[in-house]
């Protein structure tokens, strides 16, 4: 009981350092560019972000109980592939078709949940596997090329703003669906009593399920959860750019990475819905700062490499000096 | 410490790597021959520029002459771009569209490895049933020794990428490289006043069909004096140009064009400038249908320079006119490379079709249009 009372303090340490990471890095934006302080450029800003904040509040889920979701970036190119080849311009279709892709999306998260729980195949195997076969199917379907084409209402979600809004100048659409969501993953965590399940599942599944927690079933929850987020991410990332084949590539690592540098533990046992947050916002400022300052392809790779180590190097240093 | 030693480190490398780029991909002699290329009157039958070529040079096919059905066989780098989807099926097409004069079209893909794609050469002309060999080549110096090996025992066709030898029967290609960075880069050039702002938007580096359209454009800008703000690799990922594009809108820089090495993102960078409340840019794109149609619906002062996929049913041509002793354009077959102007642009659209076909495939009048293309009846 002694470790579930240092809890609330690991997490209070944990919100702190991610969002300092933040907004460090959001003052280095403004240094270089400064007309990022206006408001309508941080909502553009948030807009363009929304997609890996989601992704990593819904990756958050998994790591949590101690788990790795490798098949989000797949889910994501699939969503935007299916998206276009089913509603093929169609503004009616819309939303029937977002009600298909969120099934489409539970579908998924159940077989990696019902995989790692039942099968007793680790995470990172599983979700690779469902990666493989997802993109295998996203490519045979579409042929290899992008086919279909996404309706004007279909791409407002992640790409209309409303202009002159009082305070903040523009507001995106995409950042009312990042809040809204945002607002149900934390309940999920901190609101009911699923956070504290799968941060026990996370930290010693044998000693959760002495405890009486229901492991499969947290483990099953999570991997559902996060392929929906998965889908949300792909329909504003959809909305946003328009049909592409290669919409997730590389999402995967960027939203694990994301819980890391905000302070969640690979492997569960700690974390908060804010490390996510933090987490994903400080990458994409990263990945915005490069942008601005101009550097030659190969170097902002490397940098971006670097900076990565050094955070979740800090963050693991962080937690063993607490320990 | 060590983090100072590798930054060193890969700023040298990525410069010295810079200077080789700049010399394997700036060839003048080269930009001026694609120039002529660009302007000669193509001969072949008209309205049919797959079965055109420029300039006068043949080759004699009559060792080659085998009568009866053939057997073709082809040896694909891979169909891992829409380019190369459309491309295929444009191949698939030609060959129905020939009936009888095919007996067999053994097709093998290489999925883009230059040791599978020797390995499949080697089987194909091992096995011996092939009458001729066609071969889009993976990469120019890896496949060199397996089709020149495969050219002394029977006639090999190439096309797209070449190889370093002149054992094949023909190299069949558009223009080319500089061609495509002449047409955009000319049009351009055209439309801005003298110290206006260019973006270059391009897919990936170090490819060599892709660095010689940028450095025909880049050779064309210097000369008419305006600014390449900046030279981004968009990896072909619409949400990644359209955030580089934003982010240089934000930066308050002035773009008054947009160029672009190959035009699958095209529609996504005009976004950019719809997003910010901003007037179109003068753009270049590609002959890709959903950049058509914005042009033509948004009335944008825009180019669509190409790297026609038609180029796919000429091998098709070239293999039965070769095995019917036939002379053909040779040893190199260059086909014309046109770019689609604000007068031919409705031309080529066809709403049926999907937003990344390539309109200029030549494929109307081919068996299973629009269906074979992804389009809806």
């Amino acid at each position: 009981m002694s470790d579930a009372m240092s809890k609330p303090r690991a997490a209070r340490i944990a919100i702190n350092a991610g969002l300092l990471l933040f907004l460090c890095l959001y003052a280095l934006i403004v240094l270089i560019q400064p007309n990022y302080l206006e408001p309508g450029l941080f909502m553009n800003f948030l807009r363009r972000a929304a997609p890996l904040v989601i992704l990593a509040a819904g990756q958050l889920y998994v790591i949590l109980t101690g788990g790795f979701d490798l098949s989000v970036g797949a889910v994501v190119t699939f969503t935007v592939t299916a998206a276009a080849l089913l509603t093929n311009g169609d503004p009616d279709a819309t939303w029937p078709v977002i009600a298909l892709l969120y099934l489409m999306g539970a579908g998924i998260g159940l077989f990696n949940g019902l995989v790692v729980a039942f099968l007793k195949v680790p995470s990172i195997i599983a979700t690779l596997g469902t990666m493989l076969w997802l993109n295998g199917l996203a490519l045979a379907w579409s042929g290899g090329a992008a086919r279909g084409d996404l309706p004007e209402n279909f791409r407002n979600l992640g790409r209309f703003q409303w202009r002159d809004v009082a305070l903040v100048g523009t507001l995106p659409m995409a950042v009312l669906v990042l809040v809204a969501v945002l607002a149900l993953l934390w309940w999920g965590v901190h609101g009911i009593g699923y956070g504290r399940r799968a941060l026990a599942v996370g930290d010693n599944p044998r000693a959760a399920e002495l405890a009486g927690i229901p492991v499969g079933r947290t483990r099953i929850t999570a991997f559902v959860i996060s392929a929906l987020a998965a889908v949300t991410a792909g329909i504003l990332l959809g909305g946003f750019s328009g049909v592409s084949v290669n919409a997730g590539v590389g999402l995967e690592l960027q939203s694990i990475a994301a819980c890391v540098i905000g302070g969640a533990m690979l492997l569960g046992g700690r974390g908060t819905i804010w490390c996510a947050v933090w987490g994903a916002l400080s990458l994409f400022a990263l990945f915005t700062l490069l942008n601005l300052l101009g550097l030659p392809q190969a170097l902002r790779d490397s940098i971006q490499g670097l900076i990565l180590i050094v955070a979740v190097g800090l963050t693991a240093w962080r937690s063993r000096a607490r320990n | 410490m060590s983090m100072k030693v590798m930054l060193v480190a890969t700023v040298a490398l990525s410069g010295l790597a810079g200077a080789a780029m700049a010399q394997d991909f700036n060839d003048p002699a080269e930009f001026a021959k694609q120039r002529e290329q660009l302007s000669m009157t193509p001969q072949g039958p008209e309205g049919a520029p797959w079965a055109q070529h420029l300039g006068d040079s043949m080759v004699d096919t009559a060792k080659w002459k085998k009568d009866g059905p053939a057997t073709i066989c082809f040896s694909n780098a891979g169909i891992f771009n829409p380019w190369r989807v459309v491309g295929m099926h444009n191949f698939q097409a030609e060959a129905e569209a020939q009936g009888d004069k095919i007996k067999e079209l053994i097709v093998v893909d290489a999925e883009g490895k230059d040791e599978k794609q020797i390995a499949d050469i080697e089987a194909l002309v091992a096995g011996g049933k092939c009458d001729v060999l066609i071969v889009s080549p993976n990469t120019t110096a890896a496949l060199t020794p397996a089709v020149e090996a495969a050219a002394a025992k029977l006639p090999v066709v190439v096309f797209d990428r070449g190889v370093n030898t002149t054992a094949p029967v023909t190299y069949i290609h558009p223009v080319g490289g500089y061609g495509f960075g002449i047409s955009s880069g000319e049009f351009i050039a055209s439309k801005l006043e003298k110290g206006a702002n260019v973006l270059a938007l391009r897919i990936v580096p170090g490819v060599d069909v892709l660095e010689t359209r940028y450095s025909a454009a880049k050779t064309i800008f210097d000369e008419a004096g305006i600014n390449v703000v900046g030279s981004e690799f968009t990896g072909s990922d619409r949400a990644k140009t359209k955030a580089v594009v934003e982010d240089y809108l934000n930066r308050g820089v002035q773009i008054d064009a947009i160029w672009m090495d190959a035009g699958d993102t095209a529609t996504a960078a005009l976004e950019a400038f719809e997003d910010a409340g901003l007037p179109y840019p003068v753009i270049s794109g590609e002959d890709q249908q959903d950049f058509l149609r914005k042009w033509r619906d948004e009335n944008l002062t825009a180019i669509a320079p190409s790297y026609p996929t038609y180029q796919w049913r000429t091998p098709i041509l070239a293999a039965l006119d070769i095995l019917a002793g036939k002379p053909v354009p040779g040893p190199e077959w260059v086909l014309p490379q046109p770019a689609i102007t604000a007068e031919t642009r409705d031309g080529y659209i066809d709403e049926k079709l999907p937003p990344l076909h390539y309109s200029l495939c030549g494929c109307q009048n081919l068996p299973g249009y629009p269906a074979r293309w992804g389009g809806s009846e």
